[in-house]
């Protein structure tokens, strides 16, 4: 059996499985929804549970209850969605397990999709638990073991925490023997219930633990030193790899130490690797916490020699590494020849056009954003956005996302807007995904206080941005089962929306009018658009520019911003065309019409 | 054997496949091999660039200047990524155009012509494929990633032969949409003989 190619995240859920998973919980987010994607799909060869929670809250406490009762249960989302449940998992931290609970959050270095760069180190830091740190798939699928091993033998939550290049980063992975676990049950006892007095005495056994790990991570095999001259270089991550191209290509010999648990620190680890060498370069990305780390022991064992990281202005604190930076950064500070490769470009190239990711041709967003658009001219409305595809309404034509900070938050930066501008009217858009995840909160405040918001709900049935992952308004689950659909519009109804209309946003007469009508009323108002996603099924028909009707008026081009149109000497339409038909509802000429597929 | 491989393109092009292809193929042949991309809003009509190392004991991305072949599935992507190309490297381009958004509301312009004459000026083996024409022949425009496969398994720069890639290819694809691209990379196998 050869080698197979493998995903960073597949990896990690490779790993779970041979480390005798028994169940695991997610909420999608770039780059870490292929763990959970990749275990439901295999679910049926092993004996394990897999569910796509709600939000990262939920799934952390379903995961804990399950660890609660000897489980092995992992817990997967992005390093934002750890803001949502850091609530549970700061308790966790404090509680403990029976079982194991593997937290692994993937950072995203960039950041190439996310709203924030956040060090889930960091988190891990404040959180008071073990963190590993992959450089590779193959290690993620390592470090996946070692961590349900550790959180079990500890009875501690660990975290796991792959970065984007890792995530989706594949390499040749090699598969070892799964070892099941089989769960003890839950066993009644005071230790589950969180009173101030007992959190007085974990907080005790966690700093307690906090030395104990740091002499077992010193001892362990996550924190290699390989001894080379006097330069040492300190690196975590992804950068560990950069690094080692970086001396490669330069023909250096580092002292070199890749430190794999960057919290609690390997401290007679660095202290062994602080007397080898006479300056340090420090290596991570994102947030200095190896760096700190090391300064601080420096100032502990004496050491005098220079440390070259962030703090001292050599690397950046903001976005990716690369080899090539690392290469060129050794090479200035230590005065080498630069030995860069010859660039292949020699003359000045023509500029590009932007390109920007847009919403997909045929997209039912763009006809849900266009005809509120219209249907508002001339308000002044806002339009508050949120997580999903239906961010990408920002671009320009359409330009219909005014603010968008975190999922849920749409509805809820809308309501505080409306106070402080009691006349202007606030479109809220959330789509169905995220209106599970954490929208349901922000319609209750608003109808319970009273800000009279225009919900916008953009159901496209399905998690569109991470990759089509079902949630409770589709009728079935991370592994296919079917189950009872929850009706957004009863939700909405239960939670006291007063007035609602249900419309396919494709229809743009009848929504534009709807959202006049919305305009209208005093209260909270919701106006459900629905279409699915054109992902989900086979195009039937395309539309066609009949160029002899068509008076080149470039409204078509102008105004949706369809990636399937192009410019001749005319409009015309290409074959990604997803035959959705609004342009040729807004054509004057009526030139734009149906034609079967090909 | 250390090979260092770009595709640069379009999100919805399949770079992405065309990337795993190579690099199961690798694997199959007892070489080490790592991609890295970029999954997410990239793939929605941006700029995607997938990397390929063959070989490799190091990090998954390719540095500046040091990728053996590029394989442009699109101008201006190739363009975009030519800096990664090595000196004496080959390039592989698609010369269909894909115009962006921004170009039809004319905040942007595509000047085709500059980028061609741009990109036959690096200093590499340059090869233009009109593999969107190759693709639309095949019966789906969607197979322009077997199309360039096609030419890059041809053209004698990989450590394995067509039939390895093409034997992956088809098994990473689903069954109904196999005859289709199997055409297609016949088709971009004409293009280059086999070197």
């Amino acid at each position: 059996m050869g080698k197979k190619l493998l995903m960073g995240n597949e990896a990690i859920a490779r790993g779970a499985v041979e480390a005798g998973l028994n169940l695991a919980t997610a909420y999608p987010g770039t780059p870490s929804s292929e763990i959970i994607g990749t275990l439901a799909e295999w679910s049926g060869d092993f004996d394990y549970y897999v569910e796509w929670s709600v939000n990262e809250k939920v799934a952390m406490e379903v995961a804990g209850g399950a660890a609660y009762a000897g489980g092995r249960a992992l817990v997967a989302m992005k390093q934002v969605g750890l803001n949502v449940a850091s609530d549970p998992l700061m308790s966790l931290a404090y509680i403990g397990v029976q079982g194991a609970l593997v937290v692994v959050v993937a950072d995203d270095p960039g950041p190439h999709s996310s709203q924030t760069e956040q060090d889930t180190r960091v988190f891990a830091k404040f959180a008071k638990l073990p963190v590993f740190d992959p450089s590779s798939p193959e290690e993620a699928l390592a470090m996946t073991k070692a961590a349900f091993e550790l959180s079990h033998r500890y009875q501690l939550p660990v975290l796991l925490r792959p970065t984007t290049r890792v995530c989706h980063a594949t390499s040749g992975i090699e598969f070892g023997p799964r070892i099941p676990n089989v769960p003890e049950g839950f066993v009644k006892d005071p230790k589950w219930v969180i009173f101030p007095r007992l959190s007085y005495q974990q907080h005790q056994l966690l700093e307690e633990t906090r030395l104990r790990l740091e002499r077992e991570f010193s001892d362990g095999p996550w924190n290699p030193l390989t001894p080379g001259d006097r330069i040492g270089i300190v690196a975590g991550g992804v950068s560990y790899l950069y690094a080692r191209e970086a001396v490669a290509r330069l023909g250096l010999n580092p002292t070199m130490l890749k430190v794999g648990t960057p919290h609690p620190l390997p401290t007679a680890k660095l202290e062994q690797f602080l007397s080898r060498v006479d300056r340090v370069f420090v290596l991570e990305e994102l947030d200095p916490v190896l760096e700190e780390g090391i300064i601080a022991l420096a100032g502990q064992v004496g050491f005098k020699g220079p440390i070259y990281g962030k703090r001292s202005g050599h690397f950046p604190w903001a976005g990716e590494y690369s080899a090539d930076r690392i290469q060129s950064v050794l090479a200035r500070t230590l005065e080498l020849a630069p030995a860069a490769p010859e660039p292949g470009a020699q003359d000045v190239p023509p500029e590009l056009p932007v390109r920007p990711p847009v919403l997909c041709a045929g997209c039912p967003h763009r006809a849900s954003f266009y005809a509120v658009k219209r249907g508002s001219r001339g308000s002044n409305a806002i339009y508050t956005g949120d997580i999903g595809c239906y961010t990408l309404g920002n671009a320009p034509p359409l330009s219909m996302v005014d603010t968008c900070l975190c999922m849920g938050a749409g509805l809820t930066v809308g309501q505080g807007l409306l106070r402080m501008e009691p006349g202007r009217p606030v479109f809220a858009f959330i789509g169905d995904s995220t209106f599970f995840h954490t929208g349901i909160p922000g319609i209750l405040n608003a109808v319970y206080n009273q800000h009279p918001i225009k919900l916008v709900l953009l159901d496209n049935s399905t998690t569109a941005m991470t990759g089509h992952q079902p949630h409770p308004g589709m009728g079935r689950t991370a592994c296919g089962g079917a189950v009872p659909q929850v009706d957004p519009v009863a939700v909405l109804r239960a939670c006291g929306v007063e007035w609602l209309e249900v419309l396919d946003p494709l229809d743009l007469p009848a929504t534009e009018a709807a959202v006049r009508r919305a305009l209208e009323y005093p209260g909270v108002v919701a106006l459900v658009l629905k279409s699915p996603c054109v992902a989900t099924f086979k195009a039937t028909r395309r539309y066609r520019i009949d160029s002899a009707a068509c008076s080149n008026c470039g409204r078509c081009l102008r105004e949706l911003g369809c990636p399937a149109f192009y410019r001749e000497e005319k409009p015309q339409i290409g074959p990604s065309c997803y035959g959705c038909g609004l342009c040729s509802q807004i054509c004057p000429k009526g030139a734009i019409g149906e034609v079967g597929r090909s | 054997m250390r090979l260092d491989i770009v595709i640069a393109g379009v999100g919805g092009q399949g770079t992405v496949l065309a990337s795993r292809v190579l690099a199961q193929t690798a694997l199959d042949a007892g070489f080490p091999a790592r991609t890295s991309e970029m999954i997410g809003m990239a793939q929605r009509e941006g700029s995607v660039q997938s990397h390929v190392r063959i070989g490799t004991e190091f990090g998954p991305v390719i540095g500046s200047g040091a990728a053996d072949i590029l394989l442009g599935f699109e101008p201006a992507e190739a363009q975009r990524s030519g800096n990664l190309l090595k000196n004496g490297g080959m390039l592989l381009v698609n010369s269909h155009p894909i115009h962006p958004v921004t170009v039809a509301l004319g905040s942007s312009a595509y000047p085709l012509a500059e980028i061609r004459a741009y990109l036959d000026r690096l200093p590499a083996r340059v090869t233009w494929v009109d593999g969107f024409e190759l693709a639309l022949a095949s019966g789906n425009f969607k197979t322009l990633n077997a199309v360039m496969l096609g030419v890059l398994a041809s053209s004698g720069a990989l450590p394995f032969g067509r039939d390895a890639v093409l034997r992956v290819l088809l098994e990473m694809l689903p069954e109904r949409v196999r005859a289709v691209n199997e055409r297609a990379f016949a088709l971009g196998c004409q293009v280059v003989k086999e070197g």
